[in-house]
């Protein structure tokens, strides 16, 4: 069985979710899977041997003391070219999108991205995607003997499958010439990041004004949840671009997503139909949104938000 | 300083999607095909660095003869050049290599692409074609600064922005807030008609990514639609807490 390497992230002093989502995503193809990390702390990288990985190359080379496209890249090509690994599985987020096509031309590797299923039921992984705004989906097989993936986060299930993890730290040889560098990173303070959370409430053109928008926010509040918007009312300047869910804005696939006062157009759905469980509050019952969503209450906003927050801590 | 923007033409978003007969492409027929939405940003940006720093911009794209159009739209809104690389729809990779091999015989400093194009949303093109030039990317760039060769950039990242810097050559990908495309105007629209755009052919790297087969989504969702009732509020809870179990 061929060995498949997955590349590890880490949000803060954890590993990221979706990294443990990979990690058993490749478990489900290979009996081989081993990881790459840079930089992470042995109790940091211990997680992923909770989820059932054996040996991580954790690159503590100057070059990768922080992000950097060019330097990552030659150094995971590197730790899989020196591991015999045939197969690199990223998670599609930010830094991931960014480096896996990077990482394929120097693997000498297909690519495919942001994928929402792995099989290999023949012998050879398959993949599914979403294409067209998630109106279809596509299979796609990678002909090259080397194959790089993307997998969308939160759509796979992290399986815990505790083993002994060997962690080697590892300084690889690169040349980077030119290259980037993170000068700083600017957190969004105090506030969730529709990326980051389980559970988006979302608001449309249907609050009628900005200022009624913390009805949307004290619902999110109630859930533990983050605000997100809609084009219409990010391109109107109620709400900064950072929250646009959809087509120009981002892709999320949160545990639940309750959209208010949004219609439902397709560029809307192409950036949450993957979500696991939708809600729709909406005063027309008409509305596209209903179409994609498990829970519906028809009806106007003003009055159902603030009856949904009340019974919601109510509860708590 | 040459510039690269590099477009593409896609279906429109609100075009009804249906599979082919051979059951791994769609129907063209009854699609109505536009410029990339992201790459209205890309040409936008292309032409600002211009009226900035002087040099000039070119647009490119790969597709078939019906892909001109876009191009037409470039050199409307304000490009110097257009050029068409004539090739069947294949994978990403060979584009980008059809990019790459433009951009050497044109010496682009600065290659600019839209975040990602809305058809097959594979959000690969910037990166694949900085790997093949082995130069510096920054992706999904909101804001862009460039001094010589000195380029600070903005990014989104998980949970705020990450500020980047790089120097040319290199490559970026831009996305929605970065600027304000502008509306070509019809006199532009009508010049834009009658100018040349240039060809080039191929250079047909063989594909690495095949698609087997394109299904429409089935529909697993539960679809329980309630009133605004106080009773309905209570269920919907109840729903989330005991059914879904996400709360």
């Amino acid at each position: 069985m061929s060995t498949i390497l997955v590349v590890l992230e880490s949000q803060g002093s954890n590993l990221r979710r979706a990294s443990l989502e990979a990690i058993t995503a490749a478990k489900s193809v290979s009996s081989s899977v081993i990881g790459v990390a840079f930089n992470l702390s042995e109790q940091t990288l211990s997680v992923a041997g909770e989820y059932g990985l054996a040996k991580v190359s954790n690159v503590t080379n100057a070059e990768v003391s922080s992000y950097s496209t060019v330097a990552y890249a030659k150094a995971i090509t590197e730790v899989a070219n020196s591991s015999n690994a045939s197969t690199i599985i990223f998670s599609a987020t930010a830094h991931g999108k960014e480096l896996a096509p990077y990482v394929a031309v120097l693997f000498n590797a297909g690519y495919a991205s942001d994928c929402i299923a792995l099989d290999n039921a023949s012998g050879q992984i398959t993949a599914k995607r979403p294409i067209y705004a998630g109106k279809a989906v596509e299979t796609i097989t990678i002909s090259t003997e080397k194959k790089v993936f993307s997998l969308r986060p939160n759509i796979f299930t992290a399986t815990k499958a505790p083993t002994s993890l060997t962690v080697e730290s590892k300084n690889v040889s690169i040349s980077v010439g030119t290259t980037s560098t993170v000068k700083n990173t600017i957190r969004n303070e105090g506030k969730l990041d529709v990326l980051e959370a389980d559970i988006i409430v979302s608001g449309g053109r249907g609050l009628k004004a900005p200022e009624h928008f913390h009805l949307v926010e004290e619902l999110a509040s109630a859930f533990g949840g983050a605000v997100g918007a809609s084009r219409a009312v990010v391109d109107a300047g109620w709400r900064p671009h950072g929250e646009q869910v959809g087509q120009t804005g981002k892709t999320v696939s949160p545990n639940l997503y309750v959209a208010c006062g949004i219609s439902g157009a397709v560029q809307h759905l192409a950036g949450m139909s993957s979500s696991k469980v939708i809600v729709a509050i909406n005063k027309d019952k008409d509305a596209p949104i209903f179409k994609v969503a498990d829970y519906g209450l028809v009806g106007d906003v003003f009055d159902i938000l603030p009856k949904l927050t009340a019974k919601l801590q109510s509860i708590k | 300083m040459n510039i690269l923007v590099c477009i593409s033409q896609v279906p429109d978003t609100t075009t009804k999607i249906t599979v082919a007969d051979n059951g791994n492409s769609i129907n063209p027929q009854g699609v109505k095909f536009i410029l990339n939405p992201y790459d209205e940003y890309t040409i936008e940006e292309g032409l600002q660095l211009r009226e900035k720093l002087g040099g000039t911009v070119t647009a490119i794209t790969v597709g078939n003869v019906s892909s001109q159009e876009i191009l037409r739209t470039a050199l409307a809104m304000g490009v110097d050049e257009a050029v068409h690389v004539l090739s069947d729809s294949k994978d990403a990779f060979s584009v980008a290599n059809d990019i790459v091999d433009a951009a050497k015989a044109l010496s682009i400093d600065l290659i600019l692409f839209g975040r990602q194009s809305i058809d097959f949303d594979s959000f690969q093109m910037a990166s694949t074609v900085a790997g093949l030039l082995e130069q510096p990317i920054v992706t999904m760039v909101s804001s862009l600064t460039i001094s010589g060769t000195s380029v600070s950039t903005e990014r989104d990242v998980e949970g705020g922005k990450e500020v980047v810097e790089t120097s040319l050559p290199c490559v970026i990908s831009v996305q929605k807030g970065i600027n304000s495309p502008r509306y070509p105007k019809l006199p532009d629209i009508m010049k834009a008609k009658k100018r040349t755009i240039i060809e080039r052919s191929s250079v047909n790297v063989a594909s690495r990514v095949s698609t087997v087969s394109i299904e429409l989504p089935s529909s697993k969702r539960a679809g329980i639609i309630l009133g605004d009732s106080d009773a309905d509020i209570s269920e919907l809870v109840r729903l989330l807490h005991e059914e879904s179990k996400v709360i």
